[in-house]
């Protein structure tokens, strides 16, 4: 019996505590006896360190150690090297932590970090992606585990026999994530285990880390994150932060607090790899694809393979008879990237959805009306069916709600005084995938309900959604329900990402809370008189039973914009997206994860680049006032809307996911709506006033 | 951080007289710059003299039809004073242009004077800067220069002036009051500011311990007919990288008095004297606007990465002017 609750906006449950600053974040638990950690960057690119004088620093009051490779407890080497920190005296990138010093004050940490003399013995070294880098390979894999290249038909003879035809390469800086939390840990080691209160994405992957590199039984290590504040996949597992601070707490024997500095965000935690996507389309007169070429070109660090599936999104998006994708690596002396919101698809279909837009005006057919003919009946790279793929009616949903019908394609028609006015679209699909999770649910004597799993609210609203998902599993009004998560105690669960968040959690949530139903039918009355009844579940076996098939979220996304015709400048008047992601569970925090995923879109659109001065080998604006992220100026009006979309081959809840599937497509709906308005496609993201500095003849 | 004192001194000479004892000590006005600075090591006082609190928060209207505004006056405080908004609108609009409504509240008239270039070079104690540490070279000259200078650098510094305000300042012949240790003195704003040369570590020419106490605009009744115009990365907060302050007297057609100012083009506020020259005593046209813009970066030498500079402030020269002459006309 559902009591409505799934469906229904509801603000935050945590939201008050938030705003008034009640909330605990990671390093803001009172904790006695608490010291202060600050990490020590390298400052060579790549080398080895010949010698650490800590004596200056440790001469500061206050201060009570100085770890590094020399002196640092032991850890067991992980499979991410990455993280094995103060272990040896090679580094690998610039900003690789190689020594952290614990103080009794935060001031004392971070002056005494600034006296720890460091001598390097630094050799060469390579930072920039080329097309032409002689490091260039092909990975085994690319991520999580696709095929590295795929081919079907014959893609040059397509591609060589079609009437029309588009070949553009783009490319894409570093994106870099900084979360408004910085990576944090509050480490504290009691009767040899570990208590850490850590911000991150998935308590239990940082559980399980933490155990293998201090080589500690699971049970041993407990991971709190009752809140935390963002991490777009940089906290999707165990990172520096947390490693350093459990390593400083065992050196000093006190808790120790560590937080990363925002200037430290611009690495060491990973980022977005640039990309260099050459696409090549083909079609005939009437705009149906015939070939389609995706090559992607990334980089990963010399540590650790991290290969995005940068093409993987064009594998399943549009359809022809036929297509190649490719991946080639190379290895470079820098930090190693990681997830970043909807890695693979978001700089994946930057491209693919930009060469989308050059085809249309290259066979002179509307950008809206080339990919409803180019919708794909099945999955072209698994040719079976889609669970479900509505992709043409986000696309007609949105020209209709944005006004598209009467635009004339014409670049520089529209002009508004000094600016210039153009439109773009984008198509956009991300994965609709779950991962296995426990969830218990409890009914107390006193009709109230307590739901427990160690899901974790990176402020996407996961933790009201669960809340409203248990109740109407349990059939009880909404305010009977206790949700608790963001604890390795709880049930396991996995982390907070992929999109996969709300399927997985509410999978279990459901499948607990109905056990809990059943088990209440042999209780006389059907509750509790006393103590309480308990029900835990694990999805495993279901959600590995799963028959796989191809199953996706789709969007359609519309942008308007205006460039001032004199100074280049480029804002956003309006953003529209319509999506089609099965049920929404909280209409507010839906809109809000979707609109926040076209927000970082136009971002990456119009202000993000990580600026890299090869030389020091490190991204120079490494902080909120250089590495510029759009702000609510930016654009004017922003708007989404969802269709309804019944889906009964997903999960239990019904859900697709919507973390993720806002930022993709969002940057070649701008992009070509720049190009729209000035005739001038830029290719390399992103679209800044020097790039369309020559459409006035005054300039 | 540097553990440092704090002390609150209780009238200017006692500031002055404490800054010139102690050579380590520095002055704290608003702190938006000062504390980031002292955080990230670039700036290092063991002494902060808190002059927040001293009598300099006023702005009065002077007998000649001038403004005297303290020195402590916060940015948004002087934003909307109506003697700004109605005699002197290019200052009001480059303080609205300027960081975020947070930072302006705190941010004080001397203290914006006095801001530290954003070059990030010199940001960051692991790169090399003259500036900062003279001696160490500029990591900026052939690096990522894209918002720096294209006039009057020199190979020791290639850094701009982020100030707004003192763009707009620039334009209008402001004068500093400012306190030394021998007592007060007047300094015209152009010649507050110093080109980087052989000494980018010497910023101002003022002597070490001097306090702005005060900034007074001239009497100018064309300001009224004035305007800034700031070009950005993003619509909100970030720092410029071309502006123009504009101040536009006509006779008719005939242009009678302009004062052009251009902000992140230099180490300083730039002044551009010979663009105003190019205009003054001729009939206005864009196609003189662009003219005197060309005349003004005639010497201009772009760096590898913000050649668009010119064009740019080109571009804004033209309009902002074309903008004024229009609005004077109807």
């Amino acid at each position: 019996m559902s009591t409505g609750a799934v469906g229904r906006a509801h603000p935050r449950l945590e939201g008050r505590e938030k705003v008034t600053g009640t909330a605990r974040y990671a390093v803001e638990y009172p904790v006695d006896g608490v010291t202060y950690g600050w990490a020590v960057p390298a400052a060579v690119v790549r080398g080895r360190i010949t010698r650490v004088d800590a004596a200056p620093a440790l001469a500061l009051p206050g201060v009570l150690a100085v770890l590094h490779h020399g002196n640092a407890p032991r850890l067991a080497p992980g499979p991410d090297r990455g993280l094995w920190l103060l272990q040896e005296p090679a580094v690998h990138y610039r900003g690789q932590f190689v020594a952290v010093v614990v103080a009794t004050s935060l001031e004392a940490a971070r002056e005494a970090a600034r006296l720890v003399r460091i001598d390097y013995d630094a050799g060469p070294h390579s930072t920039v992606l080329a097309a032409d880098h002689p490091g260039l390979y092909r990975p085994d894999q690319v991520n999580p585990s696709y095929p590295t290249d795929t081919a079907e038909g014959d893609f040059d003879a397509g591609y060589a026999a079609a009437p029309v035809r588009m070949d553009a390469t783009y490319r894409t800086p570093a994106y870099h994530n900084s979360p408004m939390e910085p990576h944090a840990t509050t480490a504290q080691w009691r009767d040899g285990r570990l208590l850490v209160h850590d911000s991150n994405q998935g308590a239990a992957p940082v559980q399980a880390t933490l155990a293998e590199l201090f080589e500690l039984p699971r049970e041993a290590v407990r991971v709190v994150a009752e809140h935390v504040g963002g991490g777009f996949g940089s906290k999707g597992y165990a990172k520096a932060a947390v490693v350093l601070a459990a390593l400083a707490a065992r050196q000093v024997d006190r808790p120790v607090r560590l937080a990363l500095t925002r200037q430290q965000l611009f690495g060491p935690i990973g980022y977005r790899t640039p990309t260099i996507q050459r696409v090549r389309l083909a079609a005939d007169a009437d705009g149906r694809l015939t070939a389609i070429c995706h090559d992607s070109i990334t980089q990963t660090s010399t540590i650790r393979e991290f290969a995005e599936q940068v093409a993987v999104y064009t594998r399943s998006m549009y359809a022809a008879p036929h297509r190649r994708t490719t991946h080639r690596l190379v290895r470079l002396d820098v930090p190693t990237p990681f997830w970043m919101r909807a890695p693979g698809e978001c700089p994946g279909a930057y491209a693919l959805e930009s060469a989308m837009d050059e085809l249309a005006t290259a066979v002179g057919i509307d950008p809206v009306e080339l990919r409803i003919r180019n919708d794909a009946a099945v999955d072209p790279d698994l040719g079976q069916p889609f669970s479900s793929r509505n992709l043409v009616a986000c696309l007609r949903e949105g020209a209709e709600r944005f006004g598209w019908a009467d635009r004339d394609p014409t670049p520089r028609a529209r002009r508004d005084g000094r600016w210039l006015v153009g439109t773009g679209v984008a198509g956009s699909s991300y994965p609709a995938r779950a991962r296995a999770a426990a969830a218990s649910a409890t009914a107390r004597s006193d009709g109230g309900f307590l739901v427990r799993i160690d899901a974790t609210d990176i402020g996407t609203g996961a933790r009201t959604a669960l809340w409203q998902v248990a109740a109407d599993a349990l059939g009880v009004p909404p305010e009977r329900v206790e949700i608790r998560i963001g604890d390795s105690d709880l049930p396991p669960a996995g982390v907070a990402g992929g999109s996969m968040g709300t399927a997985s959690w509410s999978w279990a949530v459901i499948g607990a809370c109905e056990a809990l139903r059943v088990k209440l039918r042999q209780v006389p009355g059907g509750a509790p008189a006393d103590g309480e009844v308990t029900a835990e579940v694990s999805t495993a076996d279901e959600v590995r039973d799963q028959p796989e098939r191809p199953r996706y979220a789709y969007g359609a996304q519309f942008a308007e914009v205006r460039v001032d015709v004199d100074t280049g400048e480029v804002r956003v008047n309006r953003m529209l997206g319509v999506f089609a992601a099965g049920r929404v569970v909280n209409p507010t925090t839906a809109r809000s994860q979707l609109i926040g995923g076209m927000t970082m879109g136009i971002s990456m659109a119009l202000h993000e680049e990580g600026v890299l001065d090869e030389r020091y080998g490190d991204w120079v604006n490494h902080d909120l006032a250089t590495y510029h992220i759009t702000g609510c100026a930016d654009v004017e009006r922003i708007e989404a809307h969802w269709i309804d979309e019944q889906d009964g081959d997903l999960n239990p809840a019904g859900v697709k996911g919507i973390g993720e599937i806002g930022i993709v497509g969002t940057a070649a709906a701008i992009t070509s709506a720049v190009c729209h308005a000035t005739g001038v496609r830029v290719r390399d993201l992103p679209v800044r006033l020097d790039k369309l500095i020559a459409l006035s003849p005054l300039a | 951080m540097r553990p440092f004192r704090y002390h609150r001194p209780a009238d200017v000479a006692e500031a002055v007289a404490v800054l010139a004892a102690e050579p380590e000590a520095a002055y704290l006005a608003g702190g938006t710059n000062l504390v980031d600075l002292m955080k990230l090591g670039v700036q290092r006082p063991d002494l902060l003299v808190d002059v927040t609190r001293l009598p300099l928060d006023a702005v009065e209207e002077l007998p000649d039809g001038g403004l005297r505004i303290g020195a402590t006056v916060r940015n948004s405080d002087l934003a909307a004073h109506p003697a700004v908004r109605r005699d002197y609108p290019v200052l009001a609009r480059a303080l609205l242009d300027a960081a975020s409504g947070q930072l302006r509240n705190l941010a004080t008239t001397g203290g914006n004077l006095l801001q530290r270039t954003r070059c990030v070079y010199f940001q960051d104690t692991g790169k090399a800067c003259n500036k900062r540490e003279p001696g160490t070279g500029c990591a900026a000259r052939h690096g990522q220069n894209r918002d720096l200078a294209v006039l009057d650098w020199s190979d020791l510094c290639v850094a701009t002036h982020p100030s707004d305000l003192a763009v707009a300042l620039a334009a209008l012949d402001a004068v500093v009051e400012v306190h030394e240790p021998d007592g007060p003195r007047d300094v015209p704003l152009a010649a507050l500011h110093r080109s980087p040369g052989e000494h980018p570590e010497r910023e101002t020419t003022l002597e070490r311990g001097t306090l702005i106490t005060a900034v007074r605009l001239p009497a100018l009744p064309a300001a009224r007919h004035s305007t800034y115009r700031k070009v950005r990365d993003r619509a909100s907060f970030a720092f410029a990288v071309g502006s123009v302050a504009a101040v536009l007297d006509l006779d008719g057609d005939v242009v009678r008095d302009v004062r052009l100012a251009y902000g992140a083009v230099a180490h300083r506020p730039w002044r551009a004297y010979r663009a105003e020259e190019e205009l003054r005593g001729r009939p206005f046209s864009p196609e003189l606007a662009a003219r005197a813009a060309d005349a003004e970066l005639a010497e201009a030498r772009p760096l590898r990465h913000n050649g668009f500079k010119l064009p740019l402030t080109r571009a804004i020269t033209v309009r902002t002017l074309t903008e004024l002459a229009e609005g004077a006309r109807s």
